[in-house]
């Protein structure tokens, strides 16, 4: 199918700023979900509050905007009453990780097959550029006017310690790798994480001196590397991209299917 | 007549009544007094191809449950006092989005972490107000185990019909008590599905576009209608939307679906009130020990009477009104500093008749509380 046929037109235009990393990540995401061939009517997505939540409201699927945060909670619901549908869920890194940070670890450690999505733009882009947690060390946002002093998440190391069985990932820059991770990731039985690190020249770009997009996905270009990449020797601050955990474990809506099958068995 | 009686825990009636109701998803988190209701559904849902899932807290139960909703399950959570403070923000998220799904609260005493195991009714306002905007909600109480199974599923057919959240409001003393439950049999008490779309595959399928009777049928996610729903203010779409009419127009259809059907919503009991000169009226738990008052007052040939509540929002005005009319006194019960004797004042004229009988301190309300309450408001002293 065509881009287009998979859009809401209806309700663009969208409401990101000129510049924004998360049309790229629509764009990737569609031709992914597009190779895979997966109906659009077996197709949950599901989204919490921020710039990164809209994206789900301009898919055709059946899309689910809801609370800060709560994206995956609500996801779990859908999953596990309907297990043969495709639970997609696009998050921020706020979303996710600040305020969501409690669902996104259980979700991951419970190992139900949803495809979490962190488009990481490391700021509260809607609010207007506050820190989110993963800002940094040392960044300028509007609530952190003498620098913030927050540390930052590692969303990798984080999602796989949590108990995630696929961790990857990609930046906007990186949009080919974008579609062929999701694919993987969507494919994935199990609760998989992929971090696509997005630029935000309005807020992030701006209060930290990044110039404009094209400057931000250029860096994004320069401060990555692929996992075990020699440049990776030679340079450790260099931000490892490519797909870091695949693993099988019980996935949770499959268990859950046992246990009623014991329930009924009277075991 | 069912020959099934079951000698039962309140929060066991309720868990019979959500499966009798249909209920095949739940999920909760583990709190007293309302554990059971999670104890008891973890192993009897599977049992019948139903899901149950331990979240890793109140709120992530309360949105559990809002998702299993749209794929066109029946759903439940069940919780108390700080669970409900937690479950708040989606619960307005199901008013908004109108979400079919029911939370039982077994009221303990707050605020905070207050007294777990204890009886209060505290949660009586916090129901009617707890979640942030102007909306309108549906709480049912019971006083009994006979009645906890009835208002479970009534709840359940309120919830379904109007596409709302109804909210269980027992309490600790319902909830740990035994007495008996007659089963009903399969059809004896009526069961309401939810509306579903009749429109095609391939037409247009406007999710929040109502009927003329003013009802919105649904259509399950996976099914061939694909729309959005959202928690912000949205079109006939479920598209957001700013436009003053579109916020205007919801938020009347959110208030009015429930308030213009308060007297269809309102289930009560009445015990000799026709011509009570001294009327009680209370609700839950604290309703038992009215009955009692009323009925020894009876015996010594005093004209008392008891409305029971179990409709406690929306507040049914008219009812309190009219069935309080000939009293002299009207003496609200409950254990509380008076939340719903608050409404009762609203609702009958000359409210100075108005009096609270009600304790705090965690102790179930006896009937001789209440009696002392009465010899104070009559002059009688203690």
């Amino acid at each position: 199918m065509a881009v287009k046929d998979y859009i809401r037109e209806r309700f663009f235009p969208h409401i990101w700023c000129a510049g924004c990393g998360h049309g790229i990540i629509l764009n990737g995401l569609i031709r992914a979900i597009d190779k895979l061939q997966i109906p659009k009517s077996d197709i949950v997505m599901v989204s919490g509050i921020g710039c990164s939540a809209r994206i789900a409201g301009y898919l055709d699927f059946h899309t689910l905007h809801t609370l800060h945060g709560r994206a995956l909670a609500f996801a779990t619901g859908v999953k596990l009453s309907r297990p043969e549908l495709n639970v997609i869920v696009p998050m921020g890194d706020g979303d996710a990780l600040a305020i969501g940070g409690n669902h996104f670890i259980h979700a991951a450690r419970r190992n139900i097959n949803i495809t979490a999505i962190v488009m990481n733009n490391r700021i509260y882009g809607m609010t207007g550029g506050q820190f989110s947690p993963l800002s940094g060390y040392g960044t300028l946002a509007s609530t952190a006017p003498y620098t913030n002093v927050d540390q930052t998440f590692d969303v990798v190391a984080l999602a796989a310690a949590a108990g995630a069985t696929f961790v990857a990932r990609s930046t906007a820059y990186h949009v080919q790798q974008v579609t062929e991770i999701l694919q993987e990731a969507i494919l994935h039985n199990g609760f998989s994480v992929v971090e696509i690190m997005s630029q935000c020249p309005t807020y992030f770009g701006r209060k930290n001196r990044q110039g404009d997009a094209v400057d931000m996905l250029k860096t994004m270009q320069k401060i990555t590397t692929p996992i075990g990449s020699k440049a990776k020797e030679q340079n450790p601050e260099l931000i490892e991209r490519g797909v870091f955990v695949r693993r099988e474990l019980p996935e949770y809506c499959a268990a859950y299917d046992n246990v009623i099958q014991r329930a009924k068995e009277g075991k | 007549m069912s020959q099934n009686i079951r000698f039962v825990q309140g929060n066991e009636a309720c868990v019979e009544g959500a499966l009798y109701a249909g209920l095949n998803f739940f999920a909760g988190y583990p709190i007293t007094p309302s554990t059971e209701i999670a104890e008891l559904l973890s192993s009897l849902l599977p049992k019948f191809g139903g899901k149950f899932i331990q979240m890793e807290d109140e709120i992530a139960s309360m949105c559990a449950i809002i998702g299993a909703s749209l794929t066109g399950c029946k759903v439940m959570t069940a919780t108390s006092g700080p669970g409900f403070s937690l479950k708040q923000e989606a619960l307005g998220y199901a008013v908004m989005a109108e979400i079919p799904c029911v939370i039982v609260n077994v009221q303990r005493g707050g605020p905070s972490t207050g007294i777990p195991t204890h009886v209060h009714q505290g949660d009586v306002n916090q129901a009617r107000w707890g979640t942030h905007g102007d909306h309108a909600i549906v709480a049912l109480t019971a006083s009994n185990h006979q009645d906890v199974f009835a208002m479970t599923v009534e709840a359940f057919n309120i919830a379904e019909t109007y596409r709302t959240p109804v909210i269980l409001l027992f309490d600790e003393v319902v909830g740990h008590m035994r007495e008996p439950l007659v089963l009903p049999e399969p059809g004896e008490i009526p069961i309401v599905d939810r509306l579903r779309t009749s429109v095609k595959q391939g037409v247009n399928y406007h999710p929040y576009l109502a009927r003329e009777d003013g009802r919105l049928p649904m259509s399950d996610f996976g099914g061939v209608h694909r729309y959005n729903v959202t928690g912000l203010y949205h079109d006939m779409w479920g598209f957001p939307s700013d436009e003053p009419r579109v916020i205007h127009e919801l938020l009347r259809h959110l208030m009015d679906k429930i308030e213009n059907r308060t007297n269809e919503l309102a289930r009560f009991k009445e015990f000799y009130t026709e011509d009570a000169e001294c009327l009680l009226i209370s609700y839950g738990s604290s309703a038992r020990s009215a009955r009692e008052v009323v009925e020894k007052q009876r015996q010594r040939g005093e004209r008392f009477g008891l409305l029971e509540l179990q409709t406690i929002w929306p507040f049914p005005y008219d009812l309190v009104r009219q069935k309080a009319a000939g009293a002299r006194i009207i003496v609200v019960v409950e254990m509380n500093t008076g939340q719903l004797c608050q409404s009762v004042r609203l609702a009958v004229d000359r409210p100075e008749r108005v009096f609270l009988a009600n304790r705090v301190d965690g102790v179930f309300i006896s009937p001789e509380d209440i009696r002392k309450t009465l010899r104070l408001i009559q002059g009688k002293g203690v």
